[in-house]
C-alpha cells in the first residue's frame, strides 16, 4: 500500500503512513465517515422511494393528459373534477377517449385486528385500455358489483391471508360497512402515501364511498388520437377551462409536478433532505476533528519539514491526502452497512430502497468533497507551524 | 562519498563567492513595545566556505537566534544577512524556501517523523528536491544511514531506537541532500561520545570533499579542537573571534 501511494503520489505518502500509525484515530475517523455515509445513504435511499412511489401512482395509467382540480397537489388530494368536462374535452379534435377516475384513501381493518390503509381507485372496467398494459386483463372482472383487486404489495396485511389472495382464490372483507369480494391480486408497485392500492369500478367505488357522487371524479384522464400533438392539445384545454379551478397537464409533467410538491413543500420530504445534511455535517465535523488534532501532533514535524525547505503546498498535500484515504476507507463500510439496512428496511416497510450506481457514486463523490472541504480547515493550523521555535 | 547525492548540482554556486554567509551589521530584536528587546547587537562576521565554524557563549547570549537569522528561518530585521551572494533583508519566502533546500538543520531535539522509519524520515531530506528515481533516494538514504553506523536500523520507527540513534538518523537527514552549508545547534547533546565523535567527524569529512561549510552551536569542548575557527557571542555582541 506505501509503495503504490509512493508511486501514486510521487513522494512518500505521509498522511497514509501518519493516520496508519495512530490506529485508534483511524479508526475513529473511518468509523465517523462510514455513519456519515450510512445517514445519508438511509436519507437517500428513503428519499427515491418516497420518490418513486409518489411516480407508481401516475405509472398505473396509460394516458395522455390528466385534467385535475386547481388545488389537487398530489394525487389524492384537492377538489374534484365535474364530470361534464368529460364530454367538454372530447369536442376538443384529437381527443380519442376521456375517462373519469375517483380516488379516496380508506382503513382496512383484518379480522386479526391489524388494519392497512388503501388507496382505492374506481375506473370504468370497460376502460381497461387506460391501464398500464400488465393490469389490463384483470379489470373487467371488475364490472361484477363489489370485486376488488388488491396490491401485493400490500404492507400490514397477513402473509397466510395474502397467500389466499394471490393464490387466485375470493376472499370476502369489510370496507366501510360493506363487503367486498377480492378476485386476485395485482402487483402494483407499493405505495407511500397508503399501504397498498385497492382498484374496483367506479360503481364499487361510489357504494365504498357513501358520500362520493358520480359527478364529481377526482380527474380525467384524456387519450390522444395517435400522432395528435399533445401540448397543443393540453394548450387548447386550457384556453377552454376555467383556469382558476382545473388545470390540464400531461401525465407526465403532472407526475413530476406532484413529486417536485411532495418532496419540497412537505414536510416529509423536507425531512428527508435535513437528514441528509445533518448526515453532510456529521461527516464534516468528525472528519474536521480528527483531521486538525492530527495537525496539530505534528506540528514539530511538520516545522521540521518547513526548515527542510518543503512548502505550504506539502503540508496541503499530506492533509488531502489523509481526507481522501478517509473518505475512501469509510465509504467502504458505510455502503455495505447502508446496503444491509436497505435490505431489512425495505422487507419491513415494503419500500422499494434501491442502492443505485448513480447514488453510490454520487454519495462517494460527495464523501471525498466533503473530507477534502475539512481537510483544508484542518490545514489553517498549519500556519503556526514555525521552523524557528525548533532550536 | 561518492553515493551522497549531489541533487542540486544545477544551482549554480555564486562565483566567487569565497564566503557562503556574509552577516553585517546585523541587530535583533524580541517581543513588541515595553517587551522589545534587543538580542543581537552589530554582529559582523564571513564565514569561509568549507570550513567548520564553532560558536560559543552562555545561555541567552544570541547563538540559536544568530543561526536562525543565518539559517532563513527567521527574518532579518535590520543589517544585511547575505546567503551565497543573496541578500536575506527583504527577501521574499519563497527565496527563503530555495535557500532552505541548500541547507542542513541538525537540531537540539532529532524532531524524527514518529510515523517514518529510518530510512523514510532520511529520504525526507531528498525528497523535498523533487520527483526522482525513488531508488536512487532510497540508495543513498541507506548509504548514509550506513557511514552513521545505523546499518542494521533502516526499517525501525524512531519509537524503537535510543536518542543516540534518533540524533544520528536526524544527522543523516540534515546531510543526505549533500547541502552546501550546515546549521547544527548543540547536536551532540544528545548523543554518547562515540556517536558524538562519529557525526563532528562526517561534518568534517564532509567539509573536506564537498567543501560543504558547517556552523555549529556547542558547548563540547572536544569539539573545538576540531573547529577552524570559534566565535564567542556574549549578550548578542561577539566577544572573541579566533581562528584555530
Ligand atoms: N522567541 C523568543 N521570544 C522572545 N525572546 C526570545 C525568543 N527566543 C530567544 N529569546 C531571548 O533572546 C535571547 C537570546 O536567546 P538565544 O536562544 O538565542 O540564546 P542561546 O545563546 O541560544 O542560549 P542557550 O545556550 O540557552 O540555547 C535570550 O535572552 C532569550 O530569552
Ligand atoms: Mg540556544
Amino acid at each position: 500500500m506505501t509503495n503504490a501511494l509512493a508511486r501514486v503520489l510521487g513522494r512518500l505518502p505521509i498522511g497514509w503512513l501518519q493516520l496508519v500509525h495512530s490506529k485508534t484515530r483511524l479508526a475513529a475517523a473511518v468509523a465517523g465517515v462510514a455513519f456519515a455515509n450510512v445517514l445519508v445513504f438511509v436519507q437517500l435511499g428513503i428519499f427515491g422511494a418516497l420518490s418513486e412511489t409518489i411516480l407508481v401512482t401516475y405509472e398505473l395509467f396509460d394516458a395522455d393528459i390528466l385534467i385535475s382540480a386547481n388545488d389537487a397537489n398530489t394525487f389524492l388530494e384537492g377538489s374534484n373534477v365535474a364530470r361534464q368536462r368529460t364530454y367538454q374535452a372530447l369536442t376538443v379534435p384529437g381527443i380519442a377517449a376521456a375517462l373519469p377516475v375517483y380516488t379516496a384513501l380508506t382503513e382496512w381493518t383484518q379480522d386479526d385486528g391489524n388494519t392497512s390503509s388503501l388507496q382505492v381507485i374506481g375506473i370504468d372496467p370497460g376502460a381497461a385500455r387506460f391501464l398500464r398494459q400488465d393490469l389490463r386483463e384483470r379489470i373487467p372482472e371488475l364490472a361484477i358489483l363489489n370485486t376488488a383487486l388488491l396490491d401485493v404489495n400490500t404492507r400490514g396485511v397477513d402473509a397466510e391471508l395474502m397467500d389466499t389472495v394471490k393464490s387466485g382464490r375470493s376472499i370476502d372483507f369489510e370496507l366501510n360497512g360493506r363487503t367486498i369480494t377480492i378476485r386476485g391480486a395485482v402487483s402494483f408497485g407499493g405505495g407511500f402515501t397508503a399501504d397498498g392500492y385497492l382498484f374496483v369500478s367506479d360503481q364499487t367505488f361510489l357504494r365504498i364511498f357513501q358520500k362520493r357522487i358520480s359527478g364529481a371524479p377526482d380527474h380525467i384522464l384524456l387519450k390522444a388520437t395517435a400522432g395528435a400533438g399533445v401540448a397543443a392539445i393540453v394548450d387548447q384545454l386550457n384556453l377552454i377551462f376555467p383556469r382558476d379551478n382545473l388545470r390540464v397537464r400531461t401525465l407526465e409533467r403532472a407526475a413530476q409536478e406532484d413529486l417536485a410538491y411532495q418532496t419540497t413543500e412537505r414536510p416529509i420530504g423536507l425531512i428527508f433532505g435535513f437528514g441528509v445534511v445533518i448526515g453532510v455535517i456529521v461527516g464534516i465535523v468528525i472528519v474536521y476533528q480528527v483531521l486538525s488534532t492530527d495537525v496539530a501532533d505534528h506540528m514539530r514535524e511538520y516545522a521540521t519539514f518547513k526548515a527542510i525547505g518543503y512548502r505550504q503546498r506539502f503540508f496541503l498535500g499530506i492533509v488531502l491526502e489523509e481526507a481522501v484515504i478517509l473518505a475512501l476507507f469509510g465509504f467502504a463500510p458505510g455502503i455495505s452497512i447502508s446496503w444491509f439496512i436497505y435490505g431489512v428496511l425495505g422487507q419491513k416497510s415494503g419500500l422499494p430502497l434501491e442502492m443505485s450506481v448513480a447514488t453510490a457514486t454520487m454519495v462517494l463523490i460527495g464523501t471525498i468533497l466533503a473530507c477534502t472541504f475539512s481537510g483544508g480547515i484542518a490545514t489553517r493550523r498549519l500556519a503556526s507551524a514555525d521552523p524557528a521555535d525548533l532550536f | 562519498m561518492a553515493n551522497v547525492m549531489n541533487v542540486h548540482s544545477s544551482v549554480p554556486t555564486d562565483a566567487g563567492s569565497r564566503h557562503p554567509v556574509a552577516i553585517a551589521g546585523l541587530n535583533h530584536w524580541f517581543g513588541e513595545g515595553e517587551a522589545r528587546k534587543q538580542v543581537i547587537f552589530d554582529v559582523n562576521m564571513r564565514i569561509e566556505g568549507g570550513s567548520l565554524t564553532i560558536l560559543m557563549g552562555p545561555s541567552g547570549s544570541g547563538k540559536t537566534t544568530l543561526l536562525t537569522l543565518a539559517g532563513c528561518l527567521r527574518d532579518v530585521q535590520e543589517g544585511s544577512v547575505k546567503m551565497f551572494g543573496q541578500e536575506l533583508y527583504g527577501a521574499s519566502e519563497r527565496e527563503l524556501v530555495a535557500n532552505r533546500r541548500r541547507m542542513g538543520f541538525i537540531f537540539q531535539a532529532h524532531n524524527l517523523h514518529e510515523s517514518l522509519t529510518a530510512t523514510q524520515n532520511v529520504m525526507m531530506g531528498l525528497e523535498v528536491h523533487g520527483r526522482d528515481d525513488r531508488g536512487r533516494y532510497l540508495e543513498a538514504s541507506h548509504h548514509l544511514l550506513g557511514l552513521m553506523g545505523l546499518g542494521d536500523r533502516f526499517d525501525y520507527l524512531p519509537s524503537n531506537l535510543s536518542g543516540g540513534q534518533k540524533q544520528r538518523v536526524a544527522v543523516a537527514r540534515a546531510l543526505v541532500g549533500n547541502p552546501d552549508i550546515v546549521f547544527a545547534d548543540e547536536p551532540t547533546a544528545a548523543l554518547d561520545k562515540d556517536s558524538g565523535g562519529r557525526v563532528i567527524r562526517m561534518l568534517k569529512r564532509l567539509g573536506a570533499e564537498r567543501g560543504t561549510t558547517t556552523v555549529m552551536v556547542t558547548h563540547d569542548n572536544r569539539i573545538l579542537e576540531l573547529a577552524d575557527r570559534v566565535v564567542t557571542l556574549e549578550d548578542g555582541r561577539v566577544v572573541d573571534d579566533s581562528a584555530h
